[in-house]
Protein backbone atom coordinates (compact mmCIF):
# COMPACT_ATOMS: atom_id res chain seq x y z
CA UNK A 1 0.00 0.00 0.00
CA UNK A 2 1.48 3.27 0.80
CA UNK A 3 4.87 3.77 0.14
CA UNK A 4 7.41 5.28 2.19
CA UNK A 5 10.93 5.27 3.36
CA UNK A 6 11.60 2.78 5.93
CA UNK A 7 12.36 5.67 8.31
CA UNK A 8 9.24 7.63 8.13
CA UNK A 9 7.91 4.05 8.90
CA UNK A 10 9.73 3.23 11.69
CA UNK A 11 9.36 5.86 13.38
CA UNK A 12 6.01 5.93 12.51
CA UNK A 13 5.05 9.89 13.28
CA UNK A 14 4.30 12.11 10.84
CA UNK A 15 6.05 15.38 12.56
CA UNK A 16 9.50 14.45 11.02
CA UNK A 17 8.36 15.78 7.80
CA UNK A 18 5.99 18.88 6.66
CA UNK A 19 2.63 19.07 8.00
CA UNK A 20 1.35 18.88 3.94
CA UNK A 21 3.65 15.58 4.09
CA UNK A 22 1.84 14.12 6.97
CA UNK A 23 -1.48 14.97 6.18
CA UNK A 24 -1.41 13.74 3.04
CA UNK A 25 0.35 10.27 4.42
CA UNK A 26 -2.41 9.96 6.70
CA UNK A 27 -5.44 10.60 4.22
CA UNK A 28 -3.35 7.72 1.74
CA UNK A 29 -3.53 5.66 4.66
CA UNK A 30 -7.11 6.15 5.77
CA UNK A 31 -7.99 5.86 2.05
CA UNK A 32 -6.09 2.40 1.73
CA UNK A 33 -7.75 0.89 4.61
CA UNK A 34 -11.07 1.94 3.61
CA UNK A 35 -10.24 0.12 0.19
CA UNK A 36 -9.10 -2.95 2.48
CA UNK A 37 -5.73 -3.12 1.57
CA UNK A 38 -3.17 -4.49 3.73
CA UNK A 39 -0.82 -2.62 5.62
CA UNK A 40 2.68 -3.97 5.75
CA UNK A 41 5.34 -3.45 8.49
CA UNK A 42 7.27 -0.37 6.54
CA UNK A 43 4.44 1.04 5.38
CA UNK A 44 4.04 4.62 7.20
CA UNK A 45 0.70 4.33 9.60
CA UNK A 46 -0.50 6.10 11.94
CA UNK A 47 1.26 6.03 15.98
CA UNK A 48 -1.92 5.10 17.52
CA UNK A 49 -2.61 2.16 15.01
CA UNK A 50 0.70 0.99 15.53
CA UNK A 51 0.21 1.03 19.11
CA UNK A 52 -3.76 -0.03 18.91
CA UNK A 53 -2.01 -3.31 16.88
CA UNK A 54 0.67 -3.87 19.58
CA UNK A 55 -1.84 -3.77 22.28
CA UNK A 56 -4.33 -6.22 20.62
CA UNK A 57 -1.55 -8.72 19.36
CA UNK A 58 0.09 -8.76 22.60
CA UNK A 59 -2.95 -9.73 24.64
CA UNK A 60 -3.46 -12.41 22.18
CA UNK A 61 0.12 -13.80 22.18
CA UNK A 62 0.25 -13.45 25.99
CA UNK A 63 -3.25 -15.68 26.27
CA UNK A 64 -2.21 -18.48 24.22
CA UNK A 65 0.81 -18.94 26.61
CA UNK A 66 -1.24 -18.07 29.52
CA UNK A 67 -3.66 -20.21 28.49
CA UNK A 68 -1.19 -23.63 27.89
CA UNK A 69 -1.35 -23.34 32.13
CA UNK A 70 -4.96 -24.00 32.60
CA UNK A 71 -5.01 -27.52 29.94
CA UNK A 72 -1.41 -28.13 30.92
CA UNK A 73 -2.72 -28.69 34.34
CA UNK A 74 -4.18 -32.01 32.96
CA UNK A 75 -1.56 -33.27 30.83
CA UNK A 76 -0.20 -35.51 33.35
CA UNK A 77 -3.63 -36.93 34.56
CA UNK A 78 -4.96 -38.05 30.73
CA UNK A 79 -7.16 -40.52 31.17
CA UNK A 80 -6.28 -42.68 27.94
CA UNK A 81 -3.03 -42.55 26.05
CA UNK A 82 -4.81 -40.79 23.29
CA UNK A 83 -6.17 -37.99 25.06
CA UNK A 84 -2.64 -37.45 26.76
CA UNK A 85 -1.32 -37.48 22.81
CA UNK A 86 -4.25 -34.99 21.78
CA UNK A 87 -4.16 -32.72 25.04
CA UNK A 88 0.09 -32.67 24.40
CA UNK A 89 -0.51 -31.46 21.16
CA UNK A 90 -2.94 -28.75 21.40
CA UNK A 91 -1.21 -27.56 24.37
CA UNK A 92 2.33 -27.30 21.73
CA UNK A 93 0.08 -26.09 19.02
CA UNK A 94 -0.59 -22.81 21.97
CA UNK A 95 3.06 -22.24 22.62
CA UNK A 96 3.33 -22.48 18.32
CA UNK A 97 0.85 -19.52 17.99
CA UNK A 98 2.16 -17.39 20.99
CA UNK A 99 5.38 -17.54 18.58
CA UNK A 100 3.76 -16.30 15.51
CA UNK A 101 1.96 -13.74 17.21
CA UNK A 102 5.01 -12.54 18.93
CA UNK A 103 6.84 -12.44 15.86
CA UNK A 104 4.18 -10.31 13.94
CA UNK A 105 4.45 -8.10 16.80
CA UNK A 106 7.65 -7.45 16.23
CA UNK A 107 7.34 -6.37 13.09
CA UNK A 108 5.98 -3.04 14.25
CA UNK A 109 9.36 -2.22 16.37
CA UNK A 110 8.73 -4.30 19.54
CA UNK A 111 10.72 -7.09 20.80
CA UNK A 112 9.36 -10.64 22.37
CA UNK A 113 10.67 -9.42 25.71
CA UNK A 114 9.53 -6.48 25.96
CA UNK A 115 6.09 -7.54 25.64
CA UNK A 116 7.09 -10.45 27.61
CA UNK A 117 8.22 -7.90 30.36
CA UNK A 118 5.04 -5.93 30.28
CA UNK A 119 3.05 -9.47 30.68
CA UNK A 120 5.18 -10.31 33.95
CA UNK A 121 4.28 -6.61 35.67
CA UNK A 122 1.14 -6.42 34.86
CA UNK A 123 1.10 -4.01 31.78
CA UNK A 124 -0.26 -5.80 29.52
CA UNK A 125 -3.28 -8.33 29.69
CA UNK A 126 -4.00 -11.52 28.95
CA UNK A 127 -7.64 -13.22 28.45
CA UNK A 128 -10.04 -12.84 31.26
CA UNK A 129 -11.17 -16.46 30.49
CA UNK A 130 -7.83 -18.22 32.16
CA UNK A 131 -8.06 -17.29 35.28
CA UNK A 132 -10.87 -19.64 35.97
CA UNK A 133 -9.15 -23.26 37.24
CA UNK A 134 -9.67 -26.11 35.81
CA UNK A 135 -10.69 -28.64 38.40
CA UNK A 136 -11.79 -31.53 36.46
CA UNK A 137 -11.07 -33.49 33.04
CA UNK A 138 -14.35 -32.33 31.82
CA UNK A 139 -12.94 -28.98 32.02
CA UNK A 140 -10.21 -29.61 29.23
CA UNK A 141 -13.26 -30.63 26.73
CA UNK A 142 -15.32 -27.30 28.02
CA UNK A 143 -12.46 -25.01 27.07
CA UNK A 144 -11.78 -27.11 23.54
CA UNK A 145 -15.51 -26.15 22.81
CA UNK A 146 -16.47 -22.93 24.58
CA UNK A 147 -13.28 -21.38 25.05
CA UNK A 148 -12.10 -22.29 21.91
CA UNK A 149 -15.07 -21.59 20.26
CA UNK A 150 -15.62 -18.43 21.54
CA UNK A 151 -11.87 -17.50 19.88
CA UNK A 152 -12.50 -19.02 17.01
CA UNK A 153 -15.70 -16.93 16.26
CA UNK A 154 -13.50 -13.57 17.36
CA UNK A 155 -10.61 -15.05 15.35
CA UNK A 156 -11.61 -15.82 12.32
CA UNK A 157 -12.81 -12.15 11.10
CA UNK A 158 -8.86 -11.38 12.31
CA UNK A 159 -7.86 -13.15 9.12
CA UNK A 160 -9.31 -10.15 6.98
CA UNK A 161 -7.42 -7.48 9.77
CA UNK A 162 -6.03 -4.50 7.79
CA UNK A 163 -2.50 -5.42 9.11
CA UNK A 164 -0.98 -8.23 7.20
CA UNK A 165 1.58 -10.13 9.54
CA UNK A 166 -1.05 -10.00 11.86
CA UNK A 167 -3.79 -11.20 9.35
CA UNK A 168 -1.76 -13.98 7.65
CA UNK A 169 -0.58 -15.67 11.17
CA UNK A 170 -4.57 -16.02 11.90
CA UNK A 171 -5.26 -17.69 9.08
CA UNK A 172 -2.75 -20.72 10.15
CA UNK A 173 -3.95 -20.10 13.78
CA UNK A 174 -7.69 -20.63 12.93
CA UNK A 175 -6.57 -23.95 11.50
CA UNK A 176 -5.18 -25.39 14.07
CA UNK A 177 -7.76 -23.97 16.53
CA UNK A 178 -10.85 -25.24 14.87
CA UNK A 179 -9.54 -28.64 15.40
CA UNK A 180 -9.10 -27.50 19.00
CA UNK A 181 -12.55 -26.96 19.32
CA UNK A 182 -13.81 -30.08 17.68
CA UNK A 183 -11.38 -32.25 20.33
CA UNK A 184 -12.99 -30.53 23.31
CA UNK A 185 -16.45 -31.04 21.49
CA UNK A 186 -15.59 -34.92 20.78
CA UNK A 187 -14.35 -34.87 24.62
CA UNK A 188 -17.48 -34.14 25.80
CA UNK A 189 -19.36 -36.06 23.76
CA UNK A 190 -17.44 -39.01 25.06
CA UNK A 191 -18.41 -38.17 28.62
CA UNK A 192 -21.83 -37.23 27.97
CA UNK A 193 -22.60 -40.60 26.80
CA UNK A 194 -20.24 -42.28 29.19
CA UNK A 195 -21.00 -43.51 32.58
CA UNK A 196 -23.03 -41.24 35.26
CA UNK A 197 -19.91 -40.04 36.70
CA UNK A 198 -18.56 -39.02 33.80
CA UNK A 199 -22.30 -36.98 32.32
CA UNK A 200 -22.42 -35.25 35.85
CA UNK A 201 -18.50 -34.35 35.20
CA UNK A 202 -18.96 -32.66 31.73
CA UNK A 203 -22.09 -30.80 32.89
CA UNK A 204 -20.43 -29.49 35.67
CA UNK A 205 -17.95 -28.31 33.71
CA UNK A 206 -20.18 -27.08 31.09
CA UNK A 207 -21.85 -25.06 33.77
CA UNK A 208 -18.85 -23.00 35.08
CA UNK A 209 -17.42 -22.42 31.61
CA UNK A 210 -20.74 -21.29 29.65
CA UNK A 211 -20.84 -17.68 31.19
CA UNK A 212 -16.95 -16.82 31.23
CA UNK A 213 -16.83 -17.75 27.54
CA UNK A 214 -19.49 -15.51 26.96
CA UNK A 215 -17.88 -13.03 28.61
CA UNK A 216 -14.50 -13.25 26.21
CA UNK A 217 -16.01 -11.22 23.52
CA UNK A 218 -15.56 -8.32 26.18
CA UNK A 219 -17.65 -5.92 27.00
CA UNK A 220 -21.08 -4.75 25.76
CA UNK A 221 -21.24 -2.14 22.88
CA UNK A 222 -21.86 0.54 24.42
CA UNK A 223 -19.29 0.17 27.19
CA UNK A 224 -16.14 -1.23 24.80
CA UNK A 225 -13.66 1.79 24.72
CA UNK A 226 -11.27 0.27 21.94
CA UNK A 227 -14.06 -1.05 19.22
CA UNK A 228 -15.05 2.00 17.67
CA UNK A 229 -11.75 2.92 16.32
CA UNK A 230 -10.61 -0.68 15.83
CA UNK A 231 -13.55 -1.02 13.61
CA UNK A 232 -12.93 1.78 11.45
CA UNK A 233 -8.97 0.69 10.84
CA UNK A 234 -10.28 -2.41 10.19
CA UNK A 235 -9.00 -4.42 12.64
CA UNK A 236 -12.04 -5.22 14.20
CA UNK A 237 -14.58 -6.30 11.55
CA UNK A 238 -17.86 -7.33 13.99
CA UNK A 239 -18.90 -5.58 17.84
CA UNK A 240 -18.23 -7.83 20.76
CA UNK A 241 -22.69 -8.16 20.94
CA UNK A 242 -22.48 -9.24 17.54
CA UNK A 243 -19.86 -11.85 17.76
CA UNK A 244 -21.33 -12.85 20.97
CA UNK A 245 -24.98 -13.41 19.38
CA UNK A 246 -23.28 -15.65 16.81
CA UNK A 247 -21.50 -17.46 19.01
CA UNK A 248 -24.49 -18.36 21.13
CA UNK A 249 -26.56 -19.33 18.02
CA UNK A 250 -23.60 -21.82 17.09
CA UNK A 251 -23.15 -23.24 20.91
CA UNK A 252 -27.09 -23.77 21.88
CA UNK A 253 -27.72 -26.46 19.11
CA UNK A 254 -24.69 -28.17 19.48
CA UNK A 255 -25.27 -28.43 23.84
CA UNK A 256 -28.40 -30.49 22.73
CA UNK A 257 -26.28 -32.91 20.26
CA UNK A 258 -24.17 -33.28 23.33
CA UNK A 259 -27.02 -34.13 25.34
CA UNK A 260 -26.09 -31.57 27.81
CA UNK A 261 -27.81 -28.22 29.34
CA UNK A 262 -26.67 -24.54 29.36
CA UNK A 263 -26.81 -22.90 32.88
CA UNK A 264 -29.42 -20.45 31.38
CA UNK A 265 -32.96 -20.69 31.75
CA UNK A 266 -33.59 -17.44 29.64
CA UNK A 267 -31.95 -19.20 26.19
CA UNK A 268 -34.90 -19.46 23.42
CA UNK A 269 -35.14 -19.11 20.31
CA UNK A 270 -36.63 -15.46 18.84
CA UNK A 271 -38.42 -16.56 15.45
CA UNK A 272 -38.33 -12.44 15.11
CA UNK A 273 -34.74 -12.14 15.54
CA UNK A 274 -33.91 -15.06 13.92
CA UNK A 275 -31.31 -15.85 16.57
CA UNK A 276 -31.40 -17.43 20.26
CA UNK A 277 -32.40 -14.75 23.21
CA UNK A 278 -30.22 -15.12 26.29
CA UNK A 279 -30.12 -14.30 30.12
CA UNK A 280 -28.11 -10.71 31.50
CA UNK A 281 -24.18 -11.28 31.91
CA UNK A 282 -22.88 -10.79 35.28
CA UNK A 283 -20.54 -7.88 34.13
CA UNK A 284 -19.58 -6.81 38.00
CA UNK A 285 -17.68 -10.78 37.99
CA UNK A 286 -16.44 -9.99 34.16
CA UNK A 287 -14.84 -6.70 35.70
CA UNK A 288 -13.75 -8.00 39.18
CA UNK A 289 -12.02 -10.90 37.49
CA UNK A 290 -10.19 -8.32 34.95
CA UNK A 291 -9.16 -6.14 37.70
CA UNK A 292 -7.44 -9.38 39.20
CA UNK A 293 -9.69 -11.01 41.77
CA UNK A 294 -10.28 -14.14 39.52
CA UNK A 295 -9.72 -17.47 41.03
CA UNK A 296 -5.66 -17.78 39.28
CA UNK A 297 -5.35 -13.95 38.69
CA UNK A 298 -2.04 -14.56 40.83
CA UNK A 299 -1.43 -18.32 40.23
CA UNK A 300 -1.25 -17.85 36.34
CA UNK A 301 1.11 -14.66 36.28
CA UNK A 302 3.48 -15.78 39.39
CA UNK A 303 3.89 -19.61 37.21
CA UNK A 304 4.70 -17.46 34.08
CA UNK A 305 7.05 -15.11 35.77
CA UNK A 306 8.63 -17.85 37.95
CA UNK A 307 9.38 -20.09 34.82
CA UNK A 308 10.99 -16.76 33.49
CA UNK A 309 12.72 -16.14 36.11
CA UNK A 310 14.10 -20.08 36.60
CA UNK A 311 14.89 -19.94 32.51
CA UNK A 312 17.03 -16.82 33.02
CA UNK A 313 20.42 -18.59 33.13
CA UNK A 314 19.83 -20.78 30.07
CA UNK A 315 18.78 -17.82 28.07
CA UNK A 316 22.12 -16.29 29.68
CA UNK A 317 24.15 -19.49 28.38
CA UNK A 318 22.48 -19.51 24.53
CA UNK A 319 23.33 -15.97 24.70
CA UNK A 320 26.63 -16.33 25.37
CA UNK A 321 27.23 -18.98 23.54
CA UNK A 322 25.87 -17.75 20.28
CA UNK A 323 28.41 -14.94 20.85
CA UNK A 324 31.43 -16.72 21.47
CA UNK A 325 30.18 -18.80 18.22
CA UNK A 326 29.09 -16.03 15.85
CA UNK A 327 32.13 -14.12 17.07
CA UNK A 328 32.22 -10.61 15.39
CA UNK A 329 29.47 -11.79 13.14
CA UNK A 330 26.44 -10.42 14.80
CA UNK A 331 28.22 -7.03 14.75
CA UNK A 332 29.67 -6.87 10.87
CA UNK A 333 25.50 -7.70 10.35
CA UNK A 334 24.26 -4.50 12.59
CA UNK B 1 -1.11 -60.82 29.34
CA UNK B 2 -2.55 -59.45 32.65
CA UNK B 3 -1.75 -56.07 33.39
CA UNK B 4 -0.42 -57.10 36.73
CA UNK B 5 2.07 -59.49 35.58
CA UNK B 6 5.21 -59.32 37.51
CA UNK B 7 7.28 -61.57 35.04
CA UNK B 8 6.78 -61.02 31.50
CA UNK B 9 7.87 -63.64 28.90
CA UNK B 10 10.59 -63.03 27.01
CA UNK B 11 8.82 -61.31 23.98
CA UNK B 12 7.19 -59.45 26.35
CA UNK B 13 9.94 -58.28 28.28
CA UNK B 14 11.42 -56.56 25.82
CA UNK B 15 8.20 -54.56 23.97
CA UNK B 16 7.76 -53.76 27.86
CA UNK B 17 11.18 -52.20 28.27
CA UNK B 18 10.76 -50.11 25.01
CA UNK B 19 7.23 -49.05 25.61
CA UNK B 20 8.21 -48.05 28.94
CA UNK B 21 11.13 -45.86 28.65
CA UNK B 22 9.51 -43.83 25.87
CA UNK B 23 6.07 -43.41 28.18
CA UNK B 24 7.82 -42.77 31.38
CA UNK B 25 10.08 -39.75 29.47
CA UNK B 26 7.10 -38.66 27.22
CA UNK B 27 4.81 -37.90 30.88
CA UNK B 28 8.33 -36.35 32.45
CA UNK B 29 8.96 -34.52 29.56
CA UNK B 30 4.83 -33.20 29.87
CA UNK B 31 5.67 -31.76 33.10
CA UNK B 32 7.43 -28.99 31.40
CA UNK B 33 4.68 -27.50 29.36
CA UNK B 34 4.04 -24.28 30.53
CA UNK B 35 6.96 -23.62 32.75
CA UNK B 36 9.94 -24.00 30.05
CA UNK B 37 12.74 -21.45 29.81
CA UNK B 38 11.82 -20.02 26.57
CA UNK B 39 9.01 -20.25 24.47
CA UNK B 40 10.70 -22.44 21.45
CA UNK B 41 11.42 -25.04 24.15
CA UNK B 42 8.13 -25.18 25.19
CA UNK B 43 7.36 -26.27 21.44
CA UNK B 44 10.80 -28.32 20.90
CA UNK B 45 10.03 -30.70 24.29
CA UNK B 46 6.58 -31.46 23.76
CA UNK B 47 7.49 -32.47 20.15
CA UNK B 48 9.96 -34.94 21.78
CA UNK B 49 7.27 -36.14 24.05
CA UNK B 50 5.23 -36.38 21.61
CA UNK B 51 7.19 -38.27 19.35
CA UNK B 52 7.95 -41.09 22.31
CA UNK B 53 4.39 -41.27 23.47
CA UNK B 54 3.41 -42.47 19.82
CA UNK B 55 6.21 -45.05 19.96
CA UNK B 56 5.00 -46.14 23.30
CA UNK B 57 1.08 -46.32 21.92
CA UNK B 58 3.06 -48.72 19.25
CA UNK B 59 4.56 -51.02 21.60
CA UNK B 60 2.01 -51.43 24.18
CA UNK B 61 -0.46 -51.98 21.53
CA UNK B 62 2.26 -54.84 20.54
CA UNK B 63 1.95 -56.60 24.29
CA UNK B 64 -2.07 -55.88 24.55
CA UNK B 65 -4.52 -52.64 24.88
CA UNK B 66 -2.14 -49.79 25.64
CA UNK B 67 -4.59 -47.87 28.54
CA UNK B 68 -4.80 -50.94 30.43
CA UNK B 69 -1.26 -51.84 30.38
CA UNK B 70 -0.08 -47.67 30.78
CA UNK B 71 -2.51 -47.28 33.47
CA UNK B 72 -3.73 -50.45 35.42
CA UNK B 73 -0.13 -52.13 35.94
CA UNK B 74 1.25 -51.47 39.26
CA UNK B 75 4.90 -50.12 39.24
CA UNK B 76 6.41 -53.30 39.72
CA UNK B 77 5.47 -54.54 36.56
CA UNK B 78 7.13 -51.53 34.47
CA UNK B 79 10.64 -52.23 33.00
CA UNK B 80 11.59 -48.99 32.20
CA UNK B 81 14.90 -47.54 33.34
CA UNK B 82 15.12 -45.68 36.05
CA UNK B 83 16.92 -43.22 34.27
CA UNK B 84 14.00 -41.66 32.17
CA UNK B 85 11.50 -41.61 35.79
CA UNK B 86 14.02 -39.05 37.52
CA UNK B 87 12.80 -36.06 38.22
CA UNK B 88 12.77 -33.20 35.89
CA UNK B 89 15.22 -30.73 37.75
CA UNK B 90 16.11 -27.89 36.16
CA UNK B 91 16.55 -27.36 32.63
CA UNK B 92 20.39 -28.78 32.77
CA UNK B 93 19.07 -32.40 34.73
CA UNK B 94 16.45 -32.56 31.90
CA UNK B 95 18.85 -32.14 29.38
CA UNK B 96 21.18 -34.55 30.81
CA UNK B 97 18.74 -36.87 30.56
CA UNK B 98 17.65 -36.49 27.12
CA UNK B 99 21.65 -36.23 26.46
CA UNK B 100 21.83 -39.56 27.81
CA UNK B 101 18.97 -41.41 26.68
CA UNK B 102 18.64 -40.40 22.83
CA UNK B 103 21.96 -41.27 22.41
CA UNK B 104 21.24 -44.69 23.38
CA UNK B 105 17.57 -44.79 21.83
CA UNK B 106 19.00 -43.63 18.45
CA UNK B 107 21.48 -45.87 18.69
CA UNK B 108 19.50 -48.86 19.84
CA UNK B 109 16.84 -48.06 17.14
CA UNK B 110 19.35 -47.17 14.25
CA UNK B 111 20.54 -51.11 15.32
CA UNK B 112 16.84 -52.71 15.13
CA UNK B 113 15.70 -50.94 12.12
CA UNK B 114 18.91 -52.56 10.35
CA UNK B 115 17.63 -56.13 11.76
CA UNK B 116 14.65 -57.79 10.61
CA UNK B 117 13.12 -58.47 14.18
CA UNK B 118 9.89 -57.47 15.43
CA UNK B 119 10.76 -54.23 16.26
CA UNK B 120 12.36 -53.19 12.51
CA UNK B 121 8.95 -51.54 11.42
CA UNK B 122 8.79 -49.40 13.97
CA UNK B 123 12.36 -48.59 14.44
CA UNK B 124 12.72 -47.87 10.90
CA UNK B 125 10.07 -44.59 11.51
CA UNK B 126 11.37 -43.99 15.34
CA UNK B 127 15.11 -43.26 14.39
CA UNK B 128 14.14 -40.64 12.16
CA UNK B 129 12.71 -38.75 15.69
CA UNK B 130 15.42 -40.06 17.84
CA UNK B 131 18.12 -38.52 15.59
CA UNK B 132 15.99 -34.80 16.63
CA UNK B 133 16.28 -35.63 19.94
CA UNK B 134 19.72 -36.50 19.94
CA UNK B 135 20.31 -33.29 18.30
CA UNK B 136 17.81 -31.10 20.42
CA UNK B 137 20.29 -32.32 23.22
CA UNK B 138 23.55 -32.27 21.90
CA UNK B 139 22.96 -28.66 21.13
CA UNK B 140 21.63 -27.73 24.42
CA UNK B 141 24.63 -29.54 25.84
CA UNK B 142 27.04 -27.48 23.99
CA UNK B 143 25.21 -24.58 24.49
CA UNK B 144 24.98 -25.12 28.93
CA UNK B 145 28.71 -26.30 28.26
CA UNK B 146 30.29 -23.38 26.45
CA UNK B 147 28.08 -20.83 27.89
CA UNK B 148 28.00 -19.29 30.66
CA UNK B 149 30.24 -20.03 34.10
CA UNK B 150 26.42 -20.83 35.85
CA UNK B 151 25.00 -23.01 32.72
CA UNK B 152 28.44 -24.86 33.09
CA UNK B 153 28.05 -25.55 36.52
CA UNK B 154 24.79 -26.73 36.21
CA UNK B 155 25.16 -28.87 33.14
CA UNK B 156 28.36 -30.77 34.82
CA UNK B 157 26.42 -31.19 38.06
CA UNK B 158 23.19 -32.46 35.97
CA UNK B 159 25.79 -35.08 34.13
CA UNK B 160 26.89 -36.50 37.47
CA UNK B 161 24.15 -36.64 39.13
CA UNK B 162 22.40 -39.18 36.51
CA UNK B 163 25.35 -40.93 36.05
CA UNK B 164 24.98 -43.88 38.14
CA UNK B 165 21.92 -44.96 36.08
CA UNK B 166 23.73 -45.21 32.91
CA UNK B 167 24.87 -48.44 33.19
CA UNK B 168 21.46 -50.15 33.02
CA UNK B 169 21.07 -48.93 29.67
CA UNK B 170 23.66 -51.90 28.66
CA UNK B 171 22.15 -54.51 30.36
CA UNK B 172 21.10 -57.55 27.82
CA UNK B 173 17.26 -57.43 28.11
CA UNK B 174 15.11 -61.08 27.01
CA UNK B 175 13.83 -60.99 23.18
CA UNK B 176 16.05 -57.52 22.47
CA UNK B 177 18.60 -58.90 19.79
CA UNK B 178 21.55 -56.49 20.01
CA UNK B 179 25.12 -56.78 21.41
CA UNK B 180 25.18 -54.38 24.55
CA UNK B 181 28.72 -54.08 24.49
CA UNK B 182 28.79 -52.62 21.40
CA UNK B 183 26.12 -50.69 21.88
CA UNK B 184 27.56 -49.33 25.24
CA UNK B 185 31.27 -48.59 22.94
CA UNK B 186 29.19 -46.53 20.36
CA UNK B 187 26.97 -45.08 23.28
CA UNK B 188 30.06 -44.04 25.52
CA UNK B 189 31.97 -42.92 22.47
CA UNK B 190 29.41 -40.54 20.89
CA UNK B 191 28.93 -39.18 24.66
CA UNK B 192 32.77 -38.48 24.91
CA UNK B 193 32.54 -36.43 21.63
CA UNK B 194 29.84 -34.36 22.53
CA UNK B 195 31.19 -33.18 25.89
CA UNK B 196 34.35 -32.82 24.67
CA UNK B 197 33.32 -30.37 22.63
CA UNK B 198 31.13 -28.83 25.38
CA UNK B 199 34.06 -28.67 27.23
CA UNK B 200 32.81 -31.16 29.55
CA UNK B 201 34.13 -34.85 30.02
CA UNK B 202 32.66 -37.95 30.80
CA UNK B 203 31.72 -37.61 34.36
CA UNK B 204 33.65 -39.95 37.46
CA UNK B 205 32.37 -42.71 39.35
CA UNK B 206 30.41 -45.75 38.88
CA UNK B 207 28.07 -46.48 36.06
CA UNK B 208 26.47 -49.37 37.92
CA UNK B 209 25.82 -50.58 41.58
CA UNK B 210 23.87 -53.36 43.56
CA UNK B 211 21.08 -51.54 43.48
CA UNK B 212 21.24 -49.66 40.15
CA UNK B 213 22.37 -52.51 37.91
CA UNK B 214 19.08 -53.62 35.74
CA UNK B 215 16.89 -52.71 38.67
CA UNK B 216 14.40 -50.55 36.42
CA UNK B 217 14.14 -53.19 33.64
CA UNK B 218 13.34 -55.83 36.83
CA UNK B 219 10.59 -53.59 38.00
CA UNK B 220 12.69 -51.81 40.94
CA UNK B 221 12.30 -48.06 40.69
CA UNK B 222 13.13 -45.37 42.64
CA UNK B 223 11.09 -43.68 45.09
CA UNK B 224 9.76 -40.74 42.62
CA UNK B 225 8.44 -43.11 40.23
CA UNK B 226 5.88 -44.01 42.75
CA UNK B 227 4.39 -40.47 42.71
CA UNK B 228 4.66 -40.00 38.90
CA UNK B 229 2.24 -43.28 38.73
CA UNK B 230 -0.01 -42.14 41.63
CA UNK B 231 -0.59 -38.85 38.92
CA UNK B 232 -0.84 -40.78 35.65
CA UNK B 233 -3.10 -43.34 36.70
CA UNK B 234 -5.42 -41.84 38.91
CA UNK B 235 -8.03 -40.20 37.05
CA UNK B 236 -8.04 -43.83 34.90
CA UNK B 237 -8.44 -46.12 37.75
CA UNK B 238 -11.02 -43.93 39.41
CA UNK B 239 -13.76 -44.83 36.88
CA UNK B 240 -13.33 -48.43 36.31
CA UNK B 241 -14.40 -49.69 33.23
CA UNK B 242 -14.89 -46.11 31.38
CA UNK B 243 -14.02 -44.96 28.25
CA UNK B 244 -12.64 -41.91 27.35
Amino acid sequence: MVAVTPETGTSGGVDGGSAGLGAQLRADFDAAVAADERVEPRDWMPEEYRASLVRQMAQHAHSEIIGMQPEANWITRAPSLRRKAILMAKVQDEAGHGLYLYSAAETLGTSRDELLDKLHSGKQKYSSIFNYPTLTWADVGAIGWLVDGAAITNQVPICRCSYGPYARAMVRICKEESFHQRQGYELLLALSKGTEAQHAMAQDAVDRWWWPSLMMFGPPDDESVHSAQAMAWRIKRHSNDELRQRFVDIAVPQAESLGLTLPDPDIKWNEERGHYDFGAIDWAEFWDVLKGNGPCNEQRISQRRRAHEEGAWVREAATAYAQKHTGTGREVEA
Amino acid sequence: MSADTATPPAATAAVLALADDALILSHRLGEWAGHAPVLEEEVALANIALDLLGQARVLLSMAGDEDELAFLREERAFRNLQLVEQPNGDFAHTIARQLYFSLYQHELYTELAAGDGPFAPLAAKAVKETAYHRDHAEQWTLRLGDGTEESRRRMRAALDALWKYTGEMFRPVDGLDVDPAALEARWLAALGRVLEQAGLSLPEGPRTGAWAAGAGREGLHTEPFGRLLAEMQHLHRSHPGASW
